[in-house]
């Protein structure tokens, strides 16, 4: 066990993991809205709709992320007419496309969550706003939303957890995030085992916060029975 | 279309042979998963504190560190724990441990834990009272297990471990950063050399795609026949 470098290495993947968190809160964030976004669109009744919300979920949880990153990465930048758009200024950057892969990503399973806690909600509840005469559109933003939030809150608990270590792959387009610090620590000293308990227990304290947090929440927006 | 055609011209043949690979990948890694389940399931649902605590740390840390930092883990350090074992016997050559192993073993530690915690669930959810009827009726505790918990068990594991097998097929890609030629990496070479990355990052995705989907139909057929009587 080289002490030494457990020290020395901690400033370094404690800066990095600034990295790791704008990652991570940027595609949240983004993904939260572009997940309602296609949830709504999978509880449409068109037939063409419902259909389009469920390939785009459906192809983003069939294929790795790795791949996604890929795509839009190195994959995105052959295409010459690109080049001349203004969406060249964000695409040339691994920072944001990054930060579309896992928005993509994390929008696509969001849905599936957001989806399945709106359909469990009780049809009595919507018809008990109905019959009081209130209008299908406060319905859905004061009624079913809130429901729908406390539902899900265990589940996208998961989904921020899995997005947070799929942040990771951002070290596979240059990016110097938590893991690719730590990788190129890893190449130069070739002491794996120290390092990675330095940043594995970096992730882990993150981990354990944010369990703590979406608990706290969930205690908090729980049904007064 | 001639990009992807057979022989030496394209390069069908070769992300054929590396599709092969990430099923040969993924199939091991579960195996070896299903492995590390056997022996931390017992450890979780123990009415000892201490191997309570062995299990969950285990579960706890690999559910909670990304899977590419185990990767590397296992890839800078794995042949250098081989050789520290072997300087003790005296063997101080430089041994270097095939990709298609370390790969594995890493996605196997990884796909364990997840099966540990879909194993204990299922346990778990089994009425208490299958547990004391065979105790009553003197089967001994292999029986127990074998005959009476593990096909009620595997009906209930069966959905949750499909999922399992999802997440660890898609993290074989990570497996490409260590240099085994699975789909990730067959694609990165073919872009490389073709100039051609939209298409074989594409073409990748189509294939990983493929391969969700026709799992998830022999599972589903699986799901029928355990749920025999149901």
């Amino acid at each position: 066990m080289d002490f030494d470098l457990m020290i020395t290495s901690f400033p370094k993947l404690l800066g990095a993991t600034v990295v790791t968190l704008k990652l991570l809160s940027a595609s949240l964030f983004f993904g939260l809205f572009l997940g309602l976004f296609f949830a709504i669109l999978r509880l449409n009744k068109n037939i063409f709709i419902n259909k389009f919300a469920y390939g785009y979920s459906y192809i983003f949880r069939g294929t790795p992320l790795l791949v996604q990153i890929f795509i839009i990465y190195f994959g995105l930048g052959q295409i010459e007419y690109l080049r001349t758009t203004f969406l060249w200024v964000i695409l040339k950057e691994p920072y944001w496309c990054a930060i579309i892969a896992f928005t993509l990503n994390t929008g696509a399973y969001t849905s599936e969550i957001l989806r399945s806690a709106f359909q469990t909600i009780k049809p009595g509840i919507i018809e008990a706003g109905k019959s009081l005469g209130i209008s299908n559109k406060i319905i859905f933003y004061k009624i079913q939303i809130p429901i729908a939030i406390r539902q899900s809150l265990p589940a996208y608990g998961n989904e921020i957890i899995l997005m947070m270590k799929g942040t990771s792959l951002a070290s596979t387009v240059t990016l110097m995030d938590l893991t690719g610090v730590a990788k190129y620590i890893i190449s130069t000293t070739f002491k794996p085992i120290e390092v990675f308990i330095v940043a594995g227990g970096i992730y882990l304290f993150m981990t354990f916060i944010i369990h703590n947090v979406i608990k706290y929440l969930e205690k908090k927006y729980s049904f007064q029975q | 279309m001639e990009l992807l055609a057979f022989g030496k011209t394209g390069w069908g043949d070769e992300l054929f042979y590396a599709t092969l690979m990430t099923i040969a990948v993924s199939i091991t890694a579960m195996l070896v998963g299903f492995f590390f389940a056997l022996i931390f399931t017992p450890l979780k649902l123990s009415k000892y504190k201490t191997l309570n605590l062995f299990g969950n740390f285990y579960t706890t840390v690999i559910r909670g560190v990304p899977e590419l930092l185990v990767i590397y883990l296992f890839f800078f350090g794995g042949s250098g724990a081989i050789m520290y074992v072997a300087s003790i016997f005296g063997y101080y050559e430089y041994i270097e441990i095939n990709a298609f192993i370390t790969g594995s073993m890493a996605i196997g530690i990884i796909s364990g834990a997840y099966s540990t915690e879909v194993f204990r669930g299922a346990i778990q959810s089994i009425d208490k009272g299958q547990f004391e009827a065979a105790k009553v009726l003197g089967i001994n505790k292999f029986g127990q297990f074998y005959k009476i918990i593990l096909p009620q068990m595997l009906r209930l594991a069966i959905p949750n471990l499909s999922n399992v097998w999802q997440i660890t097929l898609k993290d074989t890609s990570l497996i490409s950063v260590t240099g085994l030629v699975e789909i990730m990496r067959q694609s990165y070479i073919a872009a490389g050399s073709t100039r051609d990355p939209l298409f074989f990052y594409s073409f990748a995705a189509v294939l990983y795609l493929l391969l969700t989907y026709v799992s998830m139909k022999l599972i589903n057929k699986l799901e029928v026949k355990y749920s025999r009587g149901y």
